[in-house]
């Protein structure tokens, strides 16, 4: 487990971290999961949303530990304080889950998303976009004489500031992969 | 040494490597070669039942008696789709149950292939886990895990889907004792720091109650010893959910009866007015709490839980500790003993001072008649007629069940068994069987309404073939009584399709089915024919036909506090407000 460089954290403890009242303020957290890579661990972590009415904003899921055949699912949900206690929970409740990591409180961690982004133009429009994507950090991964494919990464903020701005100067399609997490540090 | 065999080989000698010698099922296509081999063994007693869901129902009833994991067999498709009520109403209650299922052949899997369904899609949510095992090299190390995730932890129902070319081919099998050690382990020991702050805040108490549920059953015996030995040193008054009667007893000084939407006037107003509540493996269920915001104000809230994810789920609790009932009540007792046994003795008298003016408003008594037999009555009866025997008492959902939990006594653990999270209409009977089939000797009822009844009524058949002396005391209203009773304080006395008009005559559906029919209408005739029920050595279907419009009372209404109980009809009128009426 510690190959994979995640940090213990208050996981286990989770219920003891107890605050004063229940609150209605809606908190945005993302959370690290990792569970065994077999079948229907991700429909059993999606119908655990689903089934008790909680938010999913975006989730990516990958393998990380192909020996110990462990998928890492990162996801970012919304609620009350309550709320992302129970979710949290209820994931460590599945039995093909290892490791529920809420990255949001367990120190600082980094967020990144790619985004591929076609964008399709020609004249000034198209050397503005390419201007845009080049203080953007975008990589250009297809062109064509009248068109873009533009690699961003980034926070989602970011993604979203580019997409918005790609969107008046020919913006097409958009394929984003969500958000990937780590938390900093050893 | 490794030995070969076929995964329908296997599959049995899984079962004999896990103890494993009673199954409820039922064949078909693609459980075949399991079946075969079932044939030619000994070792495992195979029950017919007669519908898959009674097969669930009947391993759910064998589970809660015995504290041992149930296990069904059926096949793929209809088989499977019939066994997903018995699985969502033992995920509910948290019963132990394996559940083996046949598949169509892996090759065809995703075909929409004769009896074909996505077994382990359908049952994901009502499962504590499931499992598809495509590879006969893996299949006895997958029961032998599916075991262990039905009894570890917060217990539940598993599913283990076998194609039936895996039962077919051959593979290693896995003992018991080999098969790879489960990353599932739960945390069984509760947090000694939390523990120790329990204790002083029981030292401290004026107003302390204990809340005990289904968990301390599940816990197993110990946990009802260790219970008992904790209520009777620190003299603390103690109620029970549905789930939990029988882990202290009914008899015991302490109790206060159940509690919740039908539970006891004195055990609600105690949890509403307590400074210390010592919830013991149960979970704040809406028909305990009634209305969240005003639910037990005064208190400050202890959870003992063994499933993270009920500790502040729904309300919120100032001493969490995550851990089995058995292991933290030993924690418990062990730290109060040695900080010297203390209990605020003023306050406690005080407290069982209010408790008993409680006790005096008698919340369960009823209007007797001579003419009909009011259903209290039928189990007031019951309950002295039967009381020291070696009882088990299952249940229906509705009217009688709430009557049975709140008339009839339970002395021990593992004996009352009773659909309470689900409330699965139908539960009754099949559990009954599953109950006697575990206790052949024992006295098994089955407290039913007539709708309930009817619902899995077929299982008589397998009760006859086995020849399982089970009691099917029907307390027949001819109503859905407590829907009946919801549309009269609720929906303007509207009684939309709540009752039957062609109930069958059940002393000729008894003999129909090769049992004995009782019918009992008039008071008088009661105490006999519940005698010569007790007396028949076989099943017998018991019609006793009750007063038609009796109310369960005493009543939390939807949400309401615990303190705004209805006690009986004069106080009905206008009860449950609008917002009360969206609440179920």
């Amino acid at each position: 487990m510690s190959a994979l460089k995640i940090k213990k954290g208050s996981t286990k403890h989770s219920a003891y971290n107890l605050r004063p009242t229940f609150s209605d303020v809606q908190e945005t957290h993302t959370l690290a999961v990792l569970v065994d890579n077999e079948a229907g661990v991700l429909a059993r972590v999606i119908g655990l949303f689903s089934g008790r009415g909680y938010n999913i904003e975006s989730l990516t899921v990958a393998e990380v530990d192909h020996q110990g055949h462990l998928s890492r699912i990162t996801i970012v949900t919304t609620g009350t304080p309550q709320v992302i206690e129970q979710i949290k929970a209820q994931l460590g409740r599945i039995v093909p889950v290892h490791e529920v990591h809420d990255l949001t409180v367990e120190g600082s961690s980094v967020e990144r998303e790619l985004a591929l982004i076609k964008v399709e133009g020609s004249g000034d429009k198209r050397v503005e976009a390419l201007r845009l994507a080049d203080i953007f950090r975008a990589h250009v991964v297809d062109s064509t004489l009248d068109s873009f494919v533009f690699q961003i990464t980034g926070t989602s903020e970011k993604v979203d500031a580019f997409a918005d701005l790609m969107r008046p100067l020919g913006l097409v399609e958009i394929a984003r992969t969500g958000v990937a997490a780590l938390s900093r540090g050893a | 040494m490794t030995r070969q065999m076929t995964g329908a080989k296997m599959v049995v000698q899984a079962l004999k490597d896990q103890g494993v010698d009673t199954v409820f099922g039922y064949p078909g296509g693609a459980v075949l070669p399991i079946y075969d081999e079932i044939f030619q063994q000994n070792g495992i007693r195979h029950f017919l039942v007669r519908h898959e869901q009674g097969a669930v129902h009947a391993a759910e009833g064998y589970a809660r008696a015995t504290g041992k994991p149930g296990v069904v067999l059926v096949t793929s498709g209809p088989g499977a789709t019939n066994a997903v009520t018995g699985l969502t109403d033992a995920l509910m209650d948290s019963i132990p149950i394996v559940v083996l299922t046949g598949q169509v052949p892996t090759f065809m899997i995703g075909s929409d292939a004769f009896q074909e369904a996505d077994t382990v899609g359908i049952t994901r949510p009502c499962t504590k886990h499931n499992w598809l095992v495509k590879d006969t090299d893996k299949l006895s190390g997958v029961i032998h895990e599916a075991f262990h995730v039905a009894t570890s932890g917060r217990p539940g129902p598993v599913l283990v889907d076998i194609p039936k070319d895996v039962q077919f081919a051959s593979g290693t099998y896995t003992e018991k004792a080999k098969a790879p050690v489960s990353h599932y382990q739960p945390q069984v020991k509760g947090d000694m720091e939390t523990i120790t702050q329990l204790v002083e805040a029981i030292e401290r108490a004026e107003r302390p109650v204990f809340y005990t549920g289904g968990g301390v059953i599940n816990s197993g015996p110990a946990a009802s010893q260790l219970l008992r030995e904790l209520v009777e040193a620190t003299g603390f008054p103690i109620t029970s959910t549905l789930m939990g009667l029988g882990c202290y007893p009914a008899s015991g000084k302490n109790w206060l009866g159940m509690l919740g939407m039908h539970g006891l006037y004195e055990a609600n107003l105690a949890m509403h007015d307590c400074d210390l509540m010592i919830n013991i493996g149960a979970r704040f269920d809406d028909r305990i709490t009634g209305r969240i915001d005003a639910f037990s104000p005064k208190s400050k809230k202890a959870h003992v839980d063994i499933d993270p994810s009920s500790i502040n789920k729904v309300i919120r609790v100032d001493y969490p500790i995550i851990g089995d009932v058995a292991h933290v009540l030993e924690d418990i007792l062990k730290v109060w003993k040695s900080r010297g046994r203390k209990v605020n003795r003023e306050g406690l008298s005080k407290w069982w001072s209010r408790i008993d003016e409680w006790r005096k408003v008698d919340c369960l008594k009823y209007k007797p008649s001579a003419k009909t037999i009011k259903p209290q009555h039928a189990l007031d009866r019951l309950e002295a007629l039967t009381k020291g025997r070696d009882r088990y008492i299952c249940t229906e959902v509705g009217q009688h069940q709430m009557w049975a939990a709140q008339y009839l006594g339970f002395e021990d653990p593992n004996r009352w068994m009773t659909s309470g999270g689900l409330g699965t209409m139908g539960y009754g009977t099949p559990a009954s069987i599953g109950v006697q089939v575990a206790h052949p000797d024992a006295l098994v009822i089955n407290v039913a309404g007539e709708a309930s009844w009817l619902m899995n009524m077929q299982e008589m058949g397998t009760a006859v073939q086995y020849r399982l002396p089970v009691k099917q005391f029907i307390l027949n209203n001819e109503r859905l009584g407590m829907v009946r009773q919801w549309q009269e304080l609720l929906h303007g006395e509207r009684y939309s399709h709540s009752w039957s008009e062609a109930l069958p005559d059940f002393v000729k559906l008894a003999e129909a089915f090769g049992c004995k029919g009782i019918l009992c209408k008039d008071p008088a005739d009661l105490d006999d024919a519940i005698m010569e029920m007790l007396d028949y050595d076989g099943p017998v279907i018991f019609d006793c036909l009750v007063e038609k419009h009796e109310n369960c009372f005493p009543m939390i209404p939807s949400g309401e506090p615990h303190n705004k109980m209805l006690l009986g009809e004069a106080s009905t009128k206008d009860a449950i407000g609008s917002k009360g009426a969206v609440m179920v």
